[in-house]
């Protein structure tokens, strides 16, 4: 299967629905053979002959066994999958946090995610790190989903359902990837504008690669000097308006933290590789990654859009 | 009106009568049910068309990966407009303009209980559509986003707040769906009034023809939900006119109570739409299969019961929004049990054609591609009820295919085998079988073609709505075969309209009872004078011409 399967799961919530989504798929199936099989028959066997007489056929107006028949066995076969359902929502939602389960704060935006570790004091955008789970000593991590403007839907199939993100509200969900890997998926509810590329990529690390994650991501900002003047731009310019640089001016919420801009793989929400070539463009005329985005194009002087662009390319 | 004019003149070469400002006016100021239903159906069809190209643009687009055919804001408006569109302007006025045309010639009436009340409602449903149209000039949408609504069918809250949604845009679906859905309920009373106090004698409630029973049931859950969707709407416009806060959620409201008012709408609203379809096929699977409906009562309870199952079963829209287990629980057992009846009627259906003798004219043809494909739809139904798996699916493609293989598989294959059924009797001439036969089959193929592979692309994780998508997570195959479905079935509906506009002039003469049938629309001439009846009928059983045609053995002997 794809790289964003439901049939693909990897920790638990996606484990539970694959064996639930199973059940279903397999007596579903067999109603299916059952009821098409005895359509099928009926419209074969049943068809007016070349060599009808144009009689009418008998009237049959009805028979209560049968009628009470399927009217009951549906019935049976329903309340078997009411209890098997109510069953695997109680197992996904009902869940206690163990001792050793991550916090991680969801933020959804049009269009791009937020990510905040409160516990470990980190802050990171589109991409979310958690560890591998071990199912003899589980390490989930627990996701508090909240948005800044509306209604989106945090979706990483293989790894559990949906949950929506919905302003004024607090959900609450949880994964526990027991296979280290890159995990993708996106916004799953409609959203505004640029929906589509409001995409996900979950990073599932080894225990030790993780705590490593962790220690760049909480390392001071870089200060080169080398790149001064583009810094320079950076702060006197409206990019301070919405984006943090720990250590500068910047403090700006409305966009992507960058203090360690260059550790992620991709910019704009997925919508592109992180390379400084696509950060140029990104700055200069980001609808041409990314139509309708919230970035404005910042219209700089070539010269100070270079500075800026070897200064963002600094902040590993 | 002129009173030497015959109440149908479609069929007619044009000048014998009037001078057609004077046939067009006659249309206008018209509180003939006849003339109102082919003036519904004949609105619904012209919207069908342009909601049928606004979902090629959306399929073209979607063909290839990183496709730039149109820009996300356009593609987003097409989304919006297609699923306005098809449920407002398509669905409602279809059907509620067969209900209009056939539930007097059903029950031996002459026209509705409130034929003026029958007027204002169906010019309130066309200017609904219109304005919801005008938006192209008069609107401005989301950032960025140009003219017409862009923010989704069910256009979910806050993205419909004036922080997300400015210019007017929003309003115009706001008043469009408003003002449409007053003119549902107007007919919806009027379908009501007529059922209870309009029947010819004899015609007990247990002696209606299933289509009446079905449109009563109908007629029912409109006046109840469209309610709810009237009152939020009109909340919405408070939150941006007057800064009210019911939906915005930057000043405390609530996002999920937009929510719960749109689906306690919308859910019921698929029953609206789909009952009718069932009202077809309960007429049309008889008199193909040559025999009555099998277990009449049954049907008539399983009809009632879905009525009312399915006024519970709305949050099944919401399983995501985290919602505690026992909500969850508690709407996937009533979901579930809305199967019951359902697969009852699926069964009667097959108890009908069984040991019959089944005539393979269009509207069968129709019905039986309805029979197997609106089983897919209600077991990917069951699929969805199963609240687990409903958090991997909603939202997805799956759910896409799903409402299709519902609203076109089910639905609209309906509609066409009503259509291929009485335009003789509306119209005085037949539509060419032959075409009919292209007409079902080319559908058929682009309809499974189109709609088929979207289960898949949904399970391997493509959510809808999205304007594009890059490649390399397994959805290309997909969805280029699902755009390449849409040829096919826009070959399909090319011959349905060349059959209608080749039959209009041309069309067999019908004569008043074509298809050898039961009902009493059969009893009087094709098209039937203004007055229905030169004598209002009597009946004594549900399938009063069977008793004629068979003196013998009626059935009234039996019921």
């Amino acid at each position: 299967m794809g790289p964003s399967s439901i049939f693909s799961p990897i920790s638990t919530p996606a484990y539970r629905i694959n064996d639930v989504a199973i059940l279903v798929l397999v007596i579903s199936l067999g109603i299916f053979m059952v009821v098409a099989g005895l359509l099928a028959f009926a419209v074969v066997r049943f068809r007016r002959l070349r060599a009808d007489d144009d009689s009418e056929p008998p009237q049959v107006y009805g028979s209560d066994p049968i009628e009470f028949a399927w009217t009951v066995a549906p019935f049976l076969i329903v309340f078997v999958l009411a209890l098997a359902t109510t069953r695997t929502i109680y197992e996904v939602q009902a869940v206690t946090k163990p001792p050793g389960a991550l916090d991680v704060s969801v933020i959804g935006h049009q269009w791009w995610w937020e990510f905040r570790y409160p516990d470990l004091g980190v802050v990171t955008a589109n991409e979310l790190h958690v560890p591998v789970s071990d199912p003899a000593d589980p390490t989930p991590t627990f996701l508090r989903l909240e948005s800044a403007d509306v209604v989106h839907s945090f979706w990483v199939p293989q790894l559990a359902g949906k949950t929506d993100v919905i302003p004024n509200r607090v959900n609450e969900m949880w994964i526990d990837p027991q296979a280290a890997g890159l995990y993708l998926g996106q916004c799953a509810e409609f959203c505004g504008t640029q929906h589509a590329r409001m995409l996900l990529r979950v990073y599932v690390h080894p225990r030790a690669e993780f705590d490593a994650w962790i220690a760049t991501q909480k390392a001071a900002a870089v200060q080169e000097n080398s790149v001064a003047a583009g810094r320079r731009v950076f702060e006197t310019t409206a990019c301070v308006n919405c984006h943090s640089v720990d250590g500068t001016i910047a403090t700006g919420r409305f966009g992507p933290d960058l203090t360690h801009l260059m550790s992620r793989d991709t910019i704009a929400a997925g919508a592109a590789r992180n390379t400084v070539e696509n950060l140029r463009l990104w700055v200069d005329q980001p609808d041409a990654i990314k139509p309708g985005a919230l970035m404005p194009a910042m219209k700089l002087e070539h010269e100070d859009l270079d500075q800026l662009v070897a200064y963002l390319a600094s902040l590993r | 009106m002129s009173t030497t004019q015959d109440s149908l003149t479609l069929s007619r070469p044009a000048g014998v009568s009037l001078p057609l400002l004077g046939r067009l006016h006659g249309w206008v100021v018209t509180v003939d049910h006849k003339r109102l239903g082919l003036m519904y159906i004949a609105s619904g069809l012209v919207f069908f068309v342009v909601a049928g190209l606004e979902a090629s643009v959306m399929r073209f687009q979607l063909a290839v990966p990183n496709n730039d055919f149109v820009s996300p804001q356009v593609f987003n408006r097409m989304m919006t407009l297609h699923g306005t569109t098809m449920v407002f302007f398509v669905g409602m006025p279809i059907l509620l303009g067969f209900g209009n045309y056939l539930v007097p010639l059903m029950i031996g009436a002459r026209d509705m209980a409130f034929p003026r009340l029958n007027a204002f409602s169906f010019w309130l449903s066309l200017f609904g559509g219109l304005l919801l149209y005008f938006s192209f000039i008069g609107a401005e949408g989301l950032y960025g986003g140009g003219s017409a609504p862009d923010v989704g069918w069910f256009a979910y809250a806050p993205l419909t707040s004036r922080a997300f949604s400015r210019g007017n845009s929003t309003d115009y679906w706001t008043l469009g769906l408003l003002v449409s859905g007053i003119g549902s309920i107007g007919t919806a009373v009027n379908l009501i009034a007529t059922t209870l106090s309009m029947r010819c004698p004899g015609m007990s409630l247990t002696k209606m023809p299933l289509f009446v029973w079905l449109y009563f049931v109908v007629a029912c859950q409109i006046l109840i939900v469209i309610s709810p969707l009237t009152a939020a709407q009109i909340m919405l416009l408070l939150d941006r006119f007057l800064g009210a806060h019911f939906f915005d959620t930057q000043a405390g409201g609530s996002a999920v109570l937009w929510q719960h008012f749109f689906w306690i709408f919308g859910h019921p609203e698929v029953y609206v739409l789909i009952l009718p379809g069932f009202a077809f096929a309960s007429e049309i699977i008889p008199v193909f299969s040559r025999k009555v409906i099998f277990g009449y009562p049954i049907m008539v309870a399983a009809t009632v019961s879905i009525g009312f199952v399915s006024l519970s079963v709305w949050a099944h829209h919401m399983f995501a929004v985290g919602m505690a287990p026992a909500s969850n629980t508690f709407f996937a057992f009533s979901t579930m049990i809305i199967a019951v009846p359902t697969g009852i009627k699926i069964f009667n259906w097959l108890g009908t054609i069984w040991g019959g003798k089944i005539r393979f004219h269009a509207p069968m043809l129709f019905c039986i591609g309805f029979l197997f494909q609106f089983l897919c739809a209600g077991l990917t139904g069951i699929m969805l009820a199963v609240v687990p798996f409903d958090w991997q699916l909603t939202d997805s493609y799956f759910v896409v295919a799903h409402f299709h293989y519902v609203l076109i598989g089910g639905l609209l294959f309906t509609i066409f085998a009503a259509l291929y059924y009485w335009f003789p009797k509306a119209t005085g001439r037949m539509l060419d079988g032959r075409l009919g036969r292209w007409h079902f089959w080319l559908f058929t193929i682009g309809f499974n073609l189109t709609f088929g592979p979207q289960h898949i692309s949904g399970i391997l994780g493509m959510p809808r709505r999205i304007y594009t998508y890059d490649a390399g997570r397994g959805w290309e195959i997909y969805n280029l075969v699902s755009s390449i479905g849409v040829l096919f079935q826009a070959a399909g509906v090319l011959f349905l309209l060349w059959n209608i506009a080749r039959s209009l002039r041309r069309g067999a003469i019908a004569g008043g009872d074509p298809w050898d049938a039961w009902t009493l629309e059969w009893s009087t001439t094709s098209p039937p004078p203004e007055y229905n009846f030169a004598e209002v009928p009597t009946v004594r059983s549900r399938r009063p011409l069977w008793d004629l045609k068979h003196p013998h053995d009626p059935d009234w002997k039996y019921e």
